[in-house]
């Protein structure tokens, strides 16, 4: 069966004013248990690129900047 | 397909698992042979991996002289588990509970002390004291992973074991493992292997629309049961399952052991509580379950009637450990503490020794039935291992694979084996359209919850099974665009897998026991002359499903027929019901 994209909100907001990806940081990428951040090379700042977060918070707490906030999912707020 | 990119590495020891059990196997084999190559392996990275990435509350089962005694432990746990333990393995982690305890003191995690110096324990069970808090708890990934390093341990981030190797003569040899951001291939030849891949906790689905939203670290997916199976080790009463009380909605914790102490408690909807005992067990879920139904639910956690000074305690505790959102959470619905109870519901079923008493059987030295294989923590057979039995028991799982790897070499993989495993893992990469792993795995864990959570029904479990079979052959049609997506191909497999297991476990033991883990409507009495035993599930050599059962080794603690029933009297009888608000309330 052909494949389709649909859109989700997610729960991880990253305040691109404070990440420092440019820099080469990939902190939150790396102890995300789901693996689900990624670095937008473009922006140059981290995203959450998959809606598979267990929202335990290693990203935000682990942030050096505190760029990171992990919001409860919509549908179990 | 073009030969995929394999590199080798050879261990002595390789631990598949970072969490909890597994930095402690790979700490205590290093430490029993400073010469040993020990190799961890992990599918995320080490620093924040598996059940406790944020930390941990507390130890729900220390054992600690002067509060408990080994024996008392093995008592508890035998009689919260309808007697079906192994009760030599549970001795080896009640004798090695103190003992860690002061060595994870000694690694700098944070233990609650009174004044003068003492661990400050507390009860929550229904017979002995074991409870230990931990404040400050969150540094506990921090402190392994400073002793893993302090040791040069080979640690390998985001590699994910998908099968493991066995030996021309029948032990196990190693792992393949494949990198979850390149779907480059490694393989490890190693001489003994401890799994400590956590709960099959991705097993029922959650009622939120999540697949993630899970109880268990959504990572812990029963990788560790697939492999375990594939390999011909037996896994251990699979049927008992894990159902837990938690915050309605958050699936985290509502964490009983945390507020009883303070003396708060789970209470029905008039404010009343309805069993003697929060701690978990199946006894317990089975009134919680039966209150749910009533006209007296939901169930909360009640802290309404706590000192405000009290209650600030308790969130400084649940906020900032284990699972820190929660507080979040609460604060979105205005839920304070003090003001209004926390609505509590039941967990979708998972398979976990941590909480409950299922998975990869092993024995007092944390064996499995294959040679050279060991295993710990949420996966393994340990009933109620908790975090604390998890270090335990991971370190025997160390030790003992250490010994062994001294007596043995290392082996060659069957390279015919190997290009099997590689074509089966990368099949989903050849495709261009097809299912997503996301909708095989919807499917699966709703047909979990459709039909074989508790109450069990015969005929329910067998439509469970036809319909995985028929999910079995879409498996042929599974799509990854990306190695992320490879990943979810390969924890469905592991998932449908522990499906399979679960169903089949369910039928093979016509009796109920464990309260409502093993609730059976048409088999609904306990039957000790026949099921007073472990059952074994595995794969016998045509490589079909089969069962056995194994007989409860004679008690190296005897325990008393009247104590026997002791967690099957949990709900409070009515007229104690009626007084006990007023007695507990200011």
């Amino acid at each position: 069966m052909p494949l389709a994209d649909h859109a989700a909100s997610v729960p991880v907001v990253v305040d691109d004013a404070k990440c420092i990806a440019a820099k080469g940081c990939t902190v939150c990428v790396d102890v995300c248990p789901l693996d689900v951040l990624a670095i937008d090379l473009v922006r140059g700042s981290a995203y959450m690129k998959y809606d598979e977060c267990w929202y335990c918070m290693p990203c935000e707490v682990d942030c050096p900047t505190g760029a990171v906030t992990v919001n409860i999912p919509y549908l179990l707020r | 397909m073009t030969a995929p990119v394999t590199e080798t590495v050879d261990a002595d020891v390789l631990v598949i698992g970072g969490g909890t059990g597994g930095p402690m196997a790979a700490i205590r084999a290093k430490e029993a042979n400073p010469n040993l190559r020990v190799v961890l392996l992990e599918k995320a990275n080490v620093k924040r991996s598996g059940a406790i990435s944020m930390g941990m509350d507390g130890l729900n089962n220390a054992v600690i002289p002067g509060y408990a005694t080994p024996e008392q432990y093995v008592k508890e746990i035998t009689i919260a588990n309808d007697g079906i333990v192994h009760q030599q393995a549970l001795l080896a982690y009640a004798n090695g509970s103190f003992d860690m305890i002061r060595y994870l003191d000694k690694l700098d995690v944070k233990f609650e002390k009174d004044g003068a110096g003492e661990y400050a324990v507390r009860k929550v069970h229904h017979m002995g004291t074991y409870v230990l808090p931990m404040p400050q708890g969150h540094h506990v990934k921090k402190a392994l992973y400073r002793q893993l390093r302090r040791l040069r341990i080979g640690v390998i981030n985001r590699y994910m074991a998908t099968r493991l190797l066995r030996t021309p003569d029948g032990r196990a040899g190693g792992a393949i493992a494949v990198n979850t951001r390149t779907s480059e291939f490694l393989l490890i030849r190693a001489k003994a292997v401890v799994l400590t891949c956590g709960a099959a906790g991705r097993l029922g689905l959650p009622a939120s629309g999540y697949l993630f939203g899970t109880y268990e670290n959504a990572a812990n997916c029963g990788d560790g049961h697939a492999m375990a199976y594939h390999a011909g080790a037996a896994l251990a009463n699979l049927e008992c399952y894990q159902i837990n009380p938690l915050i309605k909605d958050y699936n985290g914790p509502a964490c009983a052991y945390v507020t009883g102490p303070f003396g708060g408690y789970t209470a029905n909807n008039k404010g009343n509580r309805f069993i003697e005992c929060d701690y978990w067990s199946g006894q317990m879920m089975l009134e919680f379950w039966r209150e749910l139904q009533s006209g007296n639910g939901p169930v909360f956690l009640k802290m309404t009637h706590l000192a405000p000074e009290t209650v600030q305690q308790i969130e400084t505790i649940l906020h900032s450990n284990e699972r820190p959102s929660r507080g979040r959470f609460h604060a979105r619905r205005g839920t304070d503490y003090r003001t209004k109870m926390v609505e509590m519901h039941i967990s979708e079923i998972g398979l976990c020794a941590g909480h409950s008493a299922s998975g990869v059987w092993v024995d007092e030295q944390a064996r499995t039935t294959l040679p050279g294989l060991y295993a710990a923590g949420d996966m393994a057979s340990v009933p109620h291992n908790y975090m604390l039995g998890a270090f335990v028991n991971g370190a025997i799982a160390g030790e003992q694979a250490a010994r062994f790897s001294a007596d043995v070499d290392l082996a060659d993989p069957d390279a015919d084996f190997v290009a099997l495993e590689q074509e089966r893992v990368l099949a989903p990469t050849q495709r261009s359209d097809g299912l997503t792993p996301f909708e095989v795995e919807y499917k699966t864990r709703r047909l979990v919850n459709d039909y074989l959570a508790p109450p069990k029904v015969t005929a329910k479990m067998r439509i469970a099974q036809q319909r995985f079979a028929e999910i079995r052959d879409d498996l042929n049609a599974l799509v990854a665009r990306d190695p992320h997506e490879l990943m979810r191909t390969l924890e469905v497999q592991s998932i449908l897998d522990c499906a399979d297991l679960a169903a089949a476990a369910s039928l093979y033991r016509t009796e109920s026991r464990w309260g409502f883990y093993h609730y059976r409507v048409d088999h609904p009495d306990t039957d000790n002359d026949d099921w007073f035993c472990h059952t074994l599930l595995y794969r016998d050599a045509n490589g079909a499903m089969a069962h056995r059962k194994r007989a409860v080794d004679p008690y190296v603690v005897p325990v008393d027929q009247t104590e026997m029933t002791a967690y099957q009297h949990l709900r409070i009888a009515p007229a104690a019901a009626a007084n006990a608000p007023a007695a507990a309330a200011e």
